[in-house]
């Protein structure tokens, strides 16, 4: 009885002991984000020559209470046909990490979509996945004539694949959702 | 079994010996009524008479053991050799304490507190939830409710709160498992507790002060201390989810004291199906195991238990969002947006948990005087979040934490006097939370050291054999030292440039470095009286004064949730909440039926809690933010339990709760309080026919009508404001549960058989207390057929 008792006091006072050395006071590593997308930037180049329209959000505290700044560089001419192409940056790496590749990559889970309002008369895929589905990083936009209009721009994470071109039918997770008000001279 | 059942009626029907006596107290010899005596072998159940007699009829002669009970007794088995009409004296022993560790065994459970509202799950109840979660099988108590997200991932509350509320307490230890988040279950496997006590309150003051919701208390099962080897398997075949599990167990005692015990379960679940459709990503995989050790004796003991759990649960796809138009669209829809066909895989989104939990604990008695206590204990929580995510990051888990918890703890109980007890107790604790930065996400909970120091003295005076008072007070001591990135947008946002601009050790341009280092100094207290009469009736009255400081989630939450898609900030700023909490409990059992009332109030200021208070934009679109706020609560509630034997063989049972919540500051419905529900059962049992027992169970669960108002978003894909229905209660439902137990022997073994089918109709319903309620039906029939093996 005696010897047991010892034992427990022994027990009991080694591990206060470890209780007591573990503390290693290390600084923690800083994470930045590697998912989230700060950036995105459309250019659009007119066919047959003319100024490259650039739209752009950026929220680059990304998930932060900074809320995104949306940018268009100019107005839009009218009854052309622009070929648009999208780049999502992760501006809170250094470098900013190209998360298009990303997207490229796993086409067959991404697909960008394209809702308009006023003087825009289509917006047509220029790309598809390795299935022959749409994906959108590529596309074209035409115009009508002058007047206000917008394009809002959705990136959906595993939608329904092949779907009828509406976020409704295709569901998934947003990824990016922004509206760019354009004016059409 | 149709012919053993007649054979066992054939062999019966030649045994006309009987057994009977008087039922009395060991110290004062007073005649104890209402003392169940229970033939095991037989499980033939008579109750002692008014004068404390008892009778027997019908027994073959030979060897039986007997196990007799009374509600304020220990259980006590006994050992009788029946020959003609034989009469035993049976003495019970008042006293509890001093023979707690020596001659109780089997179902014998002490009450926590004096005077607080108090409920127990035996071990055959616990038995018949061997396949689901802790919080299914309390859930059975009146007051208790759970807090859901799926059929898996279910958190207990106690008179309307959970998470940090409710202290649990696993043999002897305080559970440290990250109980803060809503989607956090207790690492708890039920099948290694042999039985749980629930304190409604703060009033169990040894195990903690802070228990504002209260305490669930799980306990290993006593055992005798002679020659013996027992054990017993359980196996349960569970149609939804299309798996089962298997729970076995074995002990050896030897007379001199010394013991071993080994448990272990496994439980695998595929995809879980609603009555319409499969719950796409609703499996589990749960693995639970322990072993318990040591040397026990009336003067002296010491025992060392490990014991480890570990959990992979898949979390239902379609609960998994983008934004809150993804969120609106799943609350219009109906129906979850991702149904698949059935599969045992675990996708994501999926957390990956597993606790060891050790300790080592040493007890002395001395003599005239008391009862020293000496624990140790240790904990490791490790915690995976997988969420579906992109660029190959689906094996990388979003959310790494670890925890490690030691506390060194002593108590010393006076007990030497019959009239008065008095115990007083000292705790340390050191914890260390780890969040690993190789997510590649933000930190959700910052890396920190915890320390904790906390002290008690309760007391408890026996005034004469009717009045019981008791009174406690503690003292608890916390300081949080953390480590915290915040980006400077969040910073100065919080408006923490200006009030704590002294906490930042490292400006790294985006982001901060930060050392909030905060104590808290927590006061409760308790005071209470019993009040038994000799006609079965009981009184009792509960004050609880508790405080609570704070947890690391309501700190430092910062961050962005994807299954609820929604942004969760904690304050630095917030205090320790008070909660001064009464509680009253009246029962009263007659000849043939009986009845409890349990009414409550609870009073909490600088109450914490977490609510929709705005949006904030990215370029995902809009999230609703939830913010940790303070406030002042009142919660009301009356808990209601009747039973009655209708007939020897008809019994029904009653059980009603109520409670309502209301932030009293802002004249608001508090959130997440559940809603009233009212269960019936209707049970048969005849001994007679091999132990059969039907039960049908109805439950009806209220529409919580009381709820916090919605609020309104801007939706980008409607380009306008929308209101988002995340406060909206389902409607009430009913359900209808359904039991039947037999039991067969074996020569030296038992074998019971019992058929469950839950959601008997297949009814589709939605639980307000579910956060998956959004997405998807609630769990549709579900059959569990389940074997027990005694040996």
């Amino acid at each position: 009885m005696k010897t047991i008792k010892f034992l427990s006091i022994l027990a009991l006072s080694g591990a206060l002991f470890t209780s007591c050395s573990d503390d290693d006071d290390n600084t923690p590593e800083e994470v930045n984000e590697e998912e989230v997308i700060t950036t995105m930037t459309v250019a659009l180049v007119p066919q047959g020559g003319g100024d490259t329209i650039t739209l752009q959000s950026r929220d680059i505290d990304g998930d932060g209470p900074g809320a995104p700044v949306v940018t268009v560089s100019g107005s839009l001419a009218g009854n052309t046909t622009y070929v648009g192409g999208i780049v999502l940056l992760n501006e809170t790496e250094t470098p900013a990490e190209d998360i298009t590749e990303e997207v490229a990559e796993e086409d067959d889970e991404h697909q960008f979509f394209f809702q308009t309002t006023g003087s825009i008369a289509a917006v047509n895929y220029g790309d598809t996945d390795g299935d022959g589905n749409p994906l959108g990083i590529i596309f074209s936009l035409d115009t009508d004539t002058a007047g206000a209009a917008s394009i809002t721009i959705t990136l959906r994470h595993e939608p329904k694949k092949p779907n009828d071109g509406t976020l409704a039918d295709a569901g998934g997770e947003t990824d990016i959702t922004q509206t760019f008000d354009l004016t059409i001279q | 079994m149709l012919f053993f059942s007649t054979l066992a009626q054939l062999v019966a029907q030649d045994c006309n010996s009987s057994l009977n006596g008087k039922v009395m107290d060991y110290h004062n010899k007073t005649v104890l009524s209402n003392a169940s005596i229970l033939v095991i072998e037989k499980n033939i159940q008579v109750f002692s008479d008014l004068n404390g007699n008892y009778l027997l009829k019908n027994l073959c002669d030979g060897d039986y053991e007997l196990e007799v009970s009374h509600p304020s007794c220990s259980t006590l088995i006994i050992p009788v050799t029946v020959n003609g009409d034989t009469e035993l004296e049976i003495k019970l022993e008042h006293h509890l304490e001093q023979l707690e560790e020596v001659k109780v065994i089997g179902s014998a459970v002490f009450d926590k507190t004096n005077s607080a509202q108090e409920m127990v799950l035996k071990t055959e109840v616990l038995e018949k939830f061997s396949t689901a979660s802790l919080g299914d099988a309390l859930k059975q108590l009146g007051g208790v409710s759970t807090l859901n997200t799926g059929a898996n991932i279910v958190k207990p509350a106690i008179h309307g709160l959970n998470g940090s509320r409710v202290l649990i307490l696993n043999d002897g230890v305080r559970m440290q498992d990250m109980e803060w988040g809503d989607e956090h279950a207790p690492n708890i496997d039920i099948n290694s507790a042999g039985t749980i006590s629930v304190v409604k309150g703060a009033s169990a003051l040894q195990y903690g002060g802070d228990a504002i919701g209260g305490t669930i208390i799980l306990e290993q099962s006593n055992f005798p201390v002679k020659d013996t080897l027992f054990g017993k398997t359980l196996l349960n075949g569970i149609s939804n989810g299309r798996g089962g599990n298997i729970a076995s167990e074995m002990t050896k005692v030897y007379k001199n004291g010394f013991f071993l015990k080994g448990q272990g379960s496994f439980k695998r679940l595929g995809d879980q199906e609603a009555p319409d459709y499969v719950l796409s990503n609703t499996g589990i995989q749960e693995f639970g195991g322990s072993l318990q050790l040591g040397k026990r004796s009336f003067e002296w003991g010491i025992i060392g238990r490990y014991s480890y759990y570990d959990a992979e649960i898949a979390i239902l796809r379609a609960s998994h969002i983008g934004n809150v138009d993804d969120l609106i669209r799943s609350i219009n829809s109906g129906q979850p947006e991702v149904i698949l066909p059935f599969t045992y895989d675990l996708g994501n989104p999926r957390q990956k948990v597993r606790h060891h939990l050790g300790k080592i604990q040493f007890y002395k008695r001395f003599e005239g005087l008391g009862k020293l206590n000496i624990q140790y204990d240790f904990q490791n929580n490790r915690r995976f979040e997988f969420d579906v995510r992109r660029g190959e990051r689906s094996d990388q888990a979003s959310i790494d934490l670890e925890l490690k918890t030691h506390t060194l703890s002593t108590d010393f109980k006076w007990d030497s006097n019959d009239s008065f007890e008095l115990q007083f107790g000292l705790m340390g604790r050191y914890q260390d939370n780890f969040a690993n930065p190789a997510t590649g996400v933000r930190r959700l909970i910052p890396d920190y050291e915890k320390y904790d120091f906390g002290s008690f003295l309760i007391g408890e005076y026996r005034l004469n054999t009717e009045w019981t008072l008791d009174a406690g007070i503690r003292y608890d001591y916390t300081k949080v030292d953390a480590l915290k990135f915040y980006q400077t947008t969040r910073w100065e946002e919080r408006g923490y440039d200006i009030e704590f601009p002294e906490l930042v050790i490292d400006d790294r341009g985006t982001q901060l470095l930060t050392n909030p280092v905060f104590d808290y100094n927590n006061i409760s207290a308790t005071v209470g009286f019993n009040y038994k009469s000799n006609n079965d009736e009981n009184l009792k009255f509960n004050y609880a004064l508790a405080q609570r400081a704070p947890n690391p989630s309501e700190l430092f939450s910062d961050g962005l949730h994807h299954s609820a898609a929604r942004i969760e900030l904690g304050d630095i700023r917030i205090s320790s909440e008070t909660s001064n909490k009464l509680m009253f409990s009246y029962d009263k059992t007659f000849k043939n039926w009986g009845f409890t009332i349990e009414p409550y109030a609870n009073f909490i200021s600088d109450f914490i809690l977490l609510e929709p208070t705005g949006v904030e934009f990215t370029l995902r679109g809009a999230f609703p933010v939830w913010n940790y706020r303070q406030t002042a609560v009142r919660i009301l509630g009356i808990d209601m339990s009747a039973y009655s034997d209708w007939t020897t063989n008809w019994r029904s049972e009653h059980i009603f709760s109520l409670v309502k919540g209301q932030d009293v500051a802002n004249d608001l419905a508090l959130i997440n309080i559940p809603a009233a529900n009212f269960s019936n059962t209707l049970l048969f049992s005849k001994p007679e026919w091999k132990g059969l027992e039907l039960s049908l169970q109805s439950q009806y669960v209220f529409q919580q009508n009381e709820v916090p108002p919605n609020i309104s978003v801007f939706s980008p894909e409607q380009q306008e404001e929308v209101i988002l229905a995340i406060n909206t209660a389902p409607e009430a439902y009913h359900v209808l549960n359904f039991n039947s137990k037999m039991v067969f022997n074996l020569g030296s073994s038992a074998l019971t058989t019992s058929i469950t089918v839950n959601n008997l109709l297949n009814t589709n319903y939605r639980e307000y207390l579910n956060r998956q309620r959004f997405f998807a039906d609630d769990l549709g029939r579900n059959i569990i057929l389940q074997l027990k093996l005694n040996y």
